[in-house]
């Protein structure tokens, strides 16, 4: 019978690795970034080479550093030779949608035990431009990602009456939980929330400070089924749900705010998860916020608040290290953006959370966490749920 | 490699397969406007309407667009709204379908639509493929796919694999037997004859699962296995006579199980086909397989979509009746380097 598709096997993560995100990594090759990032996932998972047995790599525009499938010329750098070797691009989401087109190839059975890897190397060129199309394709007014997102944090203010202060206390919140993450880019020690709400606008009502920077990076992630779970030194990060969700980027009735394909895209994982009540259920959430407001935005996008109401959730502090919801104790992208890896990040820190290894930023007693991530004009989205207890069935 | 072969745990087929015109100027043409018909075409295949797509997969290189995202353009044209299970790969469409035929395997999915397209008349191709070369040591001497595919075919000449008249005559087959002029020599020793006409064009397949797919056609192509490999990048490092990636990859699908009877290969060069029939042991004694009876790369060469069309061709040579078991083959990458195996049956 057709339909005789045996259940998925569980996929779990066993090794997490990344790089310290810096400006500028002068000190390595692309290829010498994105291995040092894959050696410590190994290291983590007590692996060799030899035991992967394919690589799923996955980075943002191949302009952002001038080379075009730069897979082909990492194969060697990451282990592939002789194995299967994918390349994913989905726009900013796309270090989520790597460790998941990974995670399927475990689910599915065509390979136990899989190494995923996300990068950008942004001072290989300048990012900013590389995302400014040329006209025929957009008009001439839209300089890098903070000139297409302004109007819709500005939509969000107008239609919630949300204060103006909400984004600089995210932005604020997030930087000074980058301190207690060694990998973060920013480590500002002396920000306070006087500077962040001084600095300069950047595109109004962005400011400098509520806006990602610029990094070079890498992350990676071993993934394995459940007999490679069971060999893992440290505690898994078992999957308990992952989905990705696209729409067009314009269309009459598209809502720039709250898009469509982000509240889908956090159904079909909480069905998944059996989660109903997500912000009871959750313990930890790592949400792909480059601007500051993003936080409230996708609080109400992901479940987690009614519509209007994210950013009281924000103003209470509930999404703080020690609130009842921390949101991006890692820092988040506001801290470290190697904009390829970003959503990568967000998976693999809330499979930090949930193995117990996130060190100072650890929340207590995480047992479930959602990674999200989003990219293009806030069209593709792809997000995973893992749990410290193995699936039931 | 130590990991044992499983087999599929789903009946997956090609349902469905269609391709635009390639034409080598398409000025007049967007990426979108290239691709609508050929998606509305398989879709009309199948009876299948946008909405019962389970899910998307496409393959693409902004590279050839010139512009960053240039996916998103081809997304506005299939109409993902309300929004849609979808991914894509900055790979040849034969990866996009491997992909989505992972997604089928997992039993998130029954129906899954794959497509690809490439626009390589805004730029020159050749030199816009150097940029995919290792970029520190390589890519600054601006070395061009002609180049070094020159070097592998005179690595064949020069041990004896193969010499001009073969080359030649693959060259002449490809084009249908009525042209059997090698052309002026490009790059010595590849005549303009044994290069690909580069062109642009789109090209899509539906997949899908078990009965679903005996729902959908008299005579689904089934994917009895599929795998691909990858080898070093330095052509310093590898023997370019042959193609240890290909041969991996159709052990791995199970090509050597049993003979095929047609074999479609993504050799955008005459003298690739050489490396690759050796490597898939197409020539063995008393063989009768079909190679290229499309014409492949040779004959059309829409980069980004010509491994997806070696799938589709496959496949339609059994939804037709023309094959019963198919080998098809995709490639990426300087001389070969990134090899994809798919075999494909009908029921007999």
């Amino acid at each position: 019978m057709s339909n005789a598709a045996t259940a998925k096997e569980p996929v779990a993560v066993v090794g997490v690795g990344q790089t310290k995100h810096v400006a500028a990594r002068r000190d390595v090759s692309i290829a010498g970034l994105v291995r040092e990032a894959a050696q410590r996932a190994l290291a983590d998972a007590e692996l060799t080479w030899a035991e992967i047995d394919a690589v799923v790599i996955g980075k943002a525009p191949d302009f952002f550093e001038g080379v075009m499938m730069p897979e082909l010329y990492l194969a060697d750098a990451l282990g592939a030779v002789g194995k299967p070797m994918l390349r994913v691009h989905t726009a900013g989401s796309v270090g989520g949608s790597t460790a998941l087109v990974a995670a399927n190839l475990v689910a599915a059975r065509v390979h136990r035990t899989v190494l995923t890897l996300a990068f950008e190397k942004q001072s290989e060129s300048n990012a900013m431009w590389g995302l400014s199309l040329p006209i025929p394709f957009q008009q001439p007014l839209l300089a890098g990602a903070g000139g297409f997102f302004a109007p819709h944090v500005r939509a969000y203010m107008r239609r919630t009456g949300a204060p103006d202060a909400i984004g600089s206390l995210v932005a604020y919140k997030d930087r000074r939980n980058a301190l207690k993450n060694p990998y973060a880019h920013l480590h500002e020690h002396d920000l306070t929330l006087e500077k962040v709400q001084s600095s300069p606008m950047l595109w109004d009502p962005i400011r400098y400070s509520e806006t990602c920077p610029s990094s070079d990076g890498a992350c990676a992630m071993v993934l394995t089924d459940r007999a490679g779970a069971a060999r893992a030194p440290r505690p898994p990060a078992w999957v308990h749900g992952g989905a990705m969700r696209s729409e067009p980027t314009l269309f009459a009735g598209k809502d720039f705010v709250s898009p469509q394909a982000g509240k889908d895209c956090a159904a079909d994982v909480y069905r998944q998860a059996g989660i109903t009540d997500p912000r009871r259920q959750i313990d930890a959430v790592e949400m792909y916020v480059p601007f500051s407001w993003y936080e409230p935005m996708w609080l109400e996008n992901l479940g987690f608040a009614a519509e209007g109401e994210g950013w009281k959730l924000t103003e209470s502090g509930a999404t703080a290290l020690d609130g009842d919801l921390p949101v991006n104790p890692s820092g988040g992208v506001l801290s470290t953006n190697p904009i390829g890896a970003s959503g990568m990040l967000r998976f693999a820190e809330a499979a930090l959370q949930v193995r117990g290894q996130a060190g100072e930023h650890q929340v207590d007693g995480a047992r479930r966490a959602l990674g999200h991530a989003y990219g293009g004009g806030a069209q593709f989205f792809s997000m995973w749920l893992v749990g410290a207890e193995a699936p039931v069935g | 490699m130590s990991e044992p072969v499983r087999g599929p745990v789903r009946e997956v087929a090609v349902v469905a397969f269609g391709q635009s015109e390639h034409v080598p100027d398409s000025a007049e043409t967007s990426e979108v406007e290239m691709l609508m018909p050929v998606l509305h075409d398989v879709l009309a295949q199948t009876g299948l309407k946008a909405r019962d797509i389970d899910f998307t997969c496409s393959g693409s290189s902004d590279y050839l667009a010139g512009r960053a995202f240039s996916f998103t353009m081809a997304l506005d044209g299939v109409g993902a709204w309300p929004p849609i299970a979808e991914s894509h790969v900055e790979m040849d469409g034969a990866w996009a379908l491997y992909e989505a035929w992972v997604k089928i395997l997992t039993g998130e999915a029954d129906t899954a639509l794959v497509y690809a397209y490439g626009k390589s008349s805004p730029g020159d191709l050749r030199e816009v493929l150097t940029r995919q070369l290792d970029p520190y040591y390589v890519a600054p001497l601006w070395p061009d796919s002609v180049a070094l595919a020159a070097l592998q075919a005179q690595a064949l000449i020069d041990t004896g694999i193969t010499d001009a008249r073969e080359l030649a005559g693959i060259g002449a087959r490809s084009r249908g037997g009525t042209d059997a002029d090698p052309g002026r020599q490009l790059v010595g020793p590849l005549r303009t004859g044994d290069c690909p006409p580069v062109v642009d064009g789109a090209a899509a397949v539906i997949l899908a699962a078990g009965d679903t797919a005996r729902r959908l056609v008299d005579r689904p192509a089934w994917i009895r296995g599929i795998d691909h490999r990858i080898e070093a990048h330095s052509l310093g490092v590898r023997d370019l006579t042959d193609s240890p990636s290909t041969r991996l990859a159709a052990e791995r699908a199970g090509a050597f199980e049993a003979p095929v009877d047609t074999a479609e290969l993504h050799a955008p060069f005459t003298s690739q086909e050489v490396v690759l029939r050796r490597a898939l042991r197409l020539d063995a004694a008393g063989g009768t397989v079909r190679v290229n009876p499309s014409g492949g790369a040779l004959a059309a060469n829409p980069v980004m979509a010509a491994g997806l069309i070696r799938l589709g061709e496959a496949a339609a040579a059994i939804h037709r009746g023309a094959s019963d078991r198919a080998l098809a083959h995709a490639t990426s990458g300087p001389c070969l380097q990134q090899n994809l195996v798919a075999v494909l049956e009908g029921e007999r």
